[in-house]
C-alpha cells in the first residue's frame, strides 16, 4: 500500500492513529539509540561517517567557491555510470558491480570538471555559464544512456537508478569500511593541509607569490570533493550528493567567524544531518534515504539561519534599529575614503557588542 | 599548453647577457611585454629598481600599474621579457619578496580574524603541514601592533573599517619580513589618518633599507610620499627620482588627453611641491 506524503503526515497527526505515532516514535528512539538491528546500525554509522567527511570537505569546497562545480561533477557521473554498465554487460561482467560503476562515474565526473576548466580558459565565458553547459550536457547524455539501458535490459537497470536518488538501505559492511576510510582520509588531509587549504581558498594569488603550489593544492581539494561525491553517490544519489557537501558548511558559517571552528562544526552538522536523516528514513522506509538526509540537513540549515547568534535572521531583525544608526555612523566615518570604500563593517558587529 | 609555454619562458637565458641591468638591483625588468587576449597591456618595459627606495608607480586607469606588479611576481604570464630579483629568478628568492594585493581581490566575508590574516604572511616560514605555533602568533601580533591594530586582532576581517582592513594586510606583508615589497593601492579606501600611518610604516621600512614599490593613483601626494616614481602608460614614460620625473611634460605624456582639469591642477600642485623641496 503506497500513500502520498501528505496522507502520511495527516495520518500521523490524526488522533485516531495515535497507535501509529507511538510505534513510529518507538522505532525512532530504538534506531537513534542503535538498538534496531545490525543492518540499520550499519546504515546509520556509514552515513554519519560520510556526513562528517562531506561536512569537513564541504567547508573548503564552499570557501573556494566550488559549490556549483561540485554539483556539475556529481551530475556528470551519470553518463559514466551508464557507460560502465553497458561496457561491463557487453564484456559479460555483472553490470551492477559497484567498483566498475564508480570507476565510470569518476571518469566522466572528472571529465566534466576538466570541460568546465577548458571552456573557461578558451571560451571567454563566465563560470556559471560554463558550469551550466557542462552539467546540462553531461546529465542529458546520462539520461539518454539510462533510457537506453532501461529499454534494453530492464531487469538489471534497477542497479543504476539507485545512483540517481540514492539508496542507503543497500549499504554493505564493506561500504561502511570504505566510508570510515574516506572519513579518515578527509580528516587527515584537512588537518595536515589546513593552513595551505585556507590560504588557497582565501587569497590564491597571494599564496602563489609565497610559493605555495596553488594548482596542486586546488587539485587536492578537488580530489577530496570527487572522493566524497563518488562515495556519497550510493547513499544520497547524484542529484542530491552536493547537498551533503554544502549544506553543513553553509549552516556552520552562521555560527562562527573562524574557519577552524567552522570546519569542526560543519563536520558535526554533516554527521548529525545524516544520523537523524537515516533514522527518519528507517522509520519511513518508503522514502529514499538520500532525500530524507538532505531534508534533515536542510532543517539544520534553516534553524542555523534563523537562530544563530550575530549572523542569524532573528538576531539581525531584532537589532535592526540599532544597526541603522550604526550604518549611518559608519558611512559618516568613512565618507572620507569614499572612492575605494568597500562596504559597511559586518552587520551586527560593533554596536551590538559594546 | 599554456603552462608549458610559460615554463619555456622562464627557462630562457637570464639577464646576465644584458649588461645594462645590475645584479645588485632588487628588481630588474628587461623588455617585458604583457598581453591580455593578444592585446598588449604593457609594452617593452625596461626598469631597474634602486635599492632602499620608496617607489611610486603612477599612471592613468588601465595603464597597467597592477599588471606590472603581477607580471613581475609571475601572477600573470609574460608574453616576452625577463624579470630578475637581485640577479636571480623569482622562484629562488620568494621569501625575500613581499606582496600586498589590491583590496578588491579580498573576500571580506571569509571566516578569518585579523590575526589569522597576518599569520598567513608567516606560512612559508612555518612550512608544510605544520600548525601555526604560539611563537609565530606572537610575532604576527607584533606586526599588528606596529600598524596600530593589536586591539582588533581577534575580529573577523569584515567587521573592520576600510582603513583597518588595509592596515591588517600591510601587517601581513610586513610579517613576511621581506626585502622588496610590492603594494597594490595600499591607500585605497582609507581615511587620511590611516594614510599617514601607512606612509609612516613604509618610510620606516625604507629607512631599514628595504625597497617598496607602490601602485598609487593620487598625483597630488606622489612627490611627498615617494623617493622615486615610475610614470606608466602601457610603457614606462619616465622613471627616476620624483623631482626629476614629475614634470608637466612627462605627466602630459603619461595621461595624454585623459589628464582632466582637476588632475592637471593636482599635477601642478605636485610640481610646486617638488620645487619647494628642491630649494
Amino acid at each position: 500500500m503506497m500513500l502520498p506524503p501528505a496522507t502520511i503526515v495527516s495520518e500521523l497527526f490524526d488522533p485516531r492513529n495515535s497507535a501509529v505515532v507511538l510505534t513510529s516514535l518507538e522505532t525512532a528512539i530504538r534506531v537513534l539509540t542503535f538498538r534496531s538491528g545490525y543492518n540499520t546500525n550499519l546504515v546509520i554509522a556509514g552515513t554519519a561517517l560520510l556526513g562528517f567527511a562531506a561536512g569537513i570537505i564541504g567547508v573548503f569546497a564552499m570557501l573556494r567557491k566550488r559549490s556549483l562545480v561540485a554539483d556539475a561533477l556529481s551530475h556528470a557521473t551519470l553518463p559514466g555510470i551508464c557507460m560502465a554498465f553497458l561496457l561491463a554487460s557487453f564484456i559479460g561482467q555483472a553490470g551492477r558491480s559497484l567498483p566498475v560503476l564508480l570507476i565510470g562515474a569518476g571518469f566522466t565526473g572528472v571529465l566534466g570538471v576538466l570541460c568546465i576548466q577548458m571552456i573557461l580558459r578558451h571560451g571567454r565565458l563566465r563560470e556559471d555559464v560554463a558550469i551550466t553547459v557542462v552539467l546540462g550536457a553531461f546529465f542529458g547524455a546520462g539520461v539518454v544512456g539510462l533510457s537506453f539501458i532501461q529499454a534494453n535490459s530492464a531487469a538489471e537497470s534497477a542497479g543504476i537508478t539507485r545512483f540517481i536518488y540514492g539508496q542507503a538501505a543497500s549499504m554493505q559492511p564493506s561500504d561502511v569500511v570504505i566510508m570510515a576510510w574516506i572519513c579518515g582520509i578527509a580528516l587527515l588531509a584537512c588537518t595536515l593541509l589546513f593552513k595551505e587549504f585556507t590560504i588557497v581558498c582565501f587569497n590564491d594569488s597571494y599564496a602563489r607569490t609565497l610559493g605555495w603550489p596553488v594548482e596542486r593544492l586546488d587539485l587536492g581539494i578537488m580530489a577530496l570533493i570527487v572522493l566524497v561525491t563518488l562515495v556519497g553517490l550510493q547513499t544520497a544519489g547524484l542529484i542530491l550528493v552536493v547537498a551533503l557537501l554544502i549544506l553543513p558548511a553553509a549552516s556552520a558559517r552562521f555560527w562562527t567567524d573562524r574557519i577552524r571552528s567552522m570546519v569542526l562544526l560543519s563536520g558535526f552538522f554533516g554527521a548529525m544531518g545524516c544520523w537523524l536523516g537515516s533514522t527518519l528514513s528507517a522509520v519511513f522506509p518508503r522514502y529514499p534515504t538520500g532525500a530524507v538526509i538532505v531534508l534533515t540537513s536542510g532543517m539544520l540549515f534553516a534553524l542555523s539561519m534563523l537562530f544563530a547568534p550575530r549572523r542569524g535572521l532573528i538576531h539581525l531583525l531584532r537589532h535592526r534599529r540599532r544597526l541603522q544608526l550604526h550604518d549611518l555612523e559608519a558611512v559618516a566615518m568613512h565618507a572620507h575614503g569614499a572612492p575605494g570604500f568597500h562596504g559597511l563593517p559586518h552587520r551586527g558587529s560593533g554596536r551590538a557588542d559594546s | 599548453m599554456k603552462a608549458s609555454f610559460r615554463r619555456n619562458e622562464q627557462r630562457s637565458a637570464g639577464l646576465a647577457e644584458h649588461p645594462e641591468h645590475s645584479a645588485l638591483s632588487p628588481l630588474s625588468i628587461h623588455s617585458m611585454t604583457v598581453a591580455y587576449h593578444r592585446k598588449p597591456v604593457l609594452w617593452n618595459v625596461d626598469y631597474d629598481a634602486p635599492g632602499g627606495r620608496l617607489i611610486g608607480v603612477v599612471g592613468p586607469n588601465g595603464a597597467g600599474k597592477s599588471t606590472l606588479i603581477k607580471a613581475c611576481l609571475g601572477l600573470i604570464p609574460r608574453a616576452s621579457g625577463e624579470v630578475e630579483f637581485w640577479g636571480q629568478s623569482h622562484g629562488k628568492v620568494r621569501s625575500r619578496v613581499g606582496y600586498m594585493p589590491q583590496r578588491e581581490t579580498i573576500d571580506w566575508d571569509f571566516p578569518v580574524s585579523a590575526l589569522d590574516v597576518v599569520c598567513m604572511g608567516r606560512y612559508r616560514k612555518i612550512g608544510w603541514c605544520m600548525p601555526v605555533t604560539r611563537k609565530h602568533k606572537a610575532i604576527a601580533m607584533e606586526f599588528l601592533d606596529r600598524v596600530g591594530m593589536a586591539d582588533q586582532a581577534n575580529r573577523q576581517i569584515g567587521q573592520l573599517s576600510g582603513g583597518q582592513q588595509q592596515r591588517v594586510f600591510l601587517a601581513r606583508a610586513l610579517a613576511q619580513e621581506a626585502e622588496l615589497y610590492f603594494m597594490d593601492e595600499p591607500f585605497a579606501g582609507v581615511d587620511a589618518a590611516t594614510e599617514e600611518a601607512i606612509v609612516e610604516v613604509l618610510r620606516e621600512l625604507r629607512d631599514a633599507s628595504r625597497t617598496i614599490i607602490v601602485v598609487h593613483h593620487d598625483l597630488s601626494t606622489v612627490s611627498t610620499y615617494f623617493d622615486d616614481a615610475i610614470l606608466l602608460n602601457m610603457r614606462i614614460v619616465a622613471a627616476g627620482a620624483v623631482n626629476e620625473v614629475m614634470t608637466k611634460e612627462n605627466l602630459h605624456k603619461t595621461y595624454g588627453g585623459r589628464l582632466t582639469l582637476l588632475s592637471e591642477a593636482a599635477a601642478n600642485l605636485a610640481q610646486i611641491d617638488t620645487g619647494a623641496q628642491q630649494s
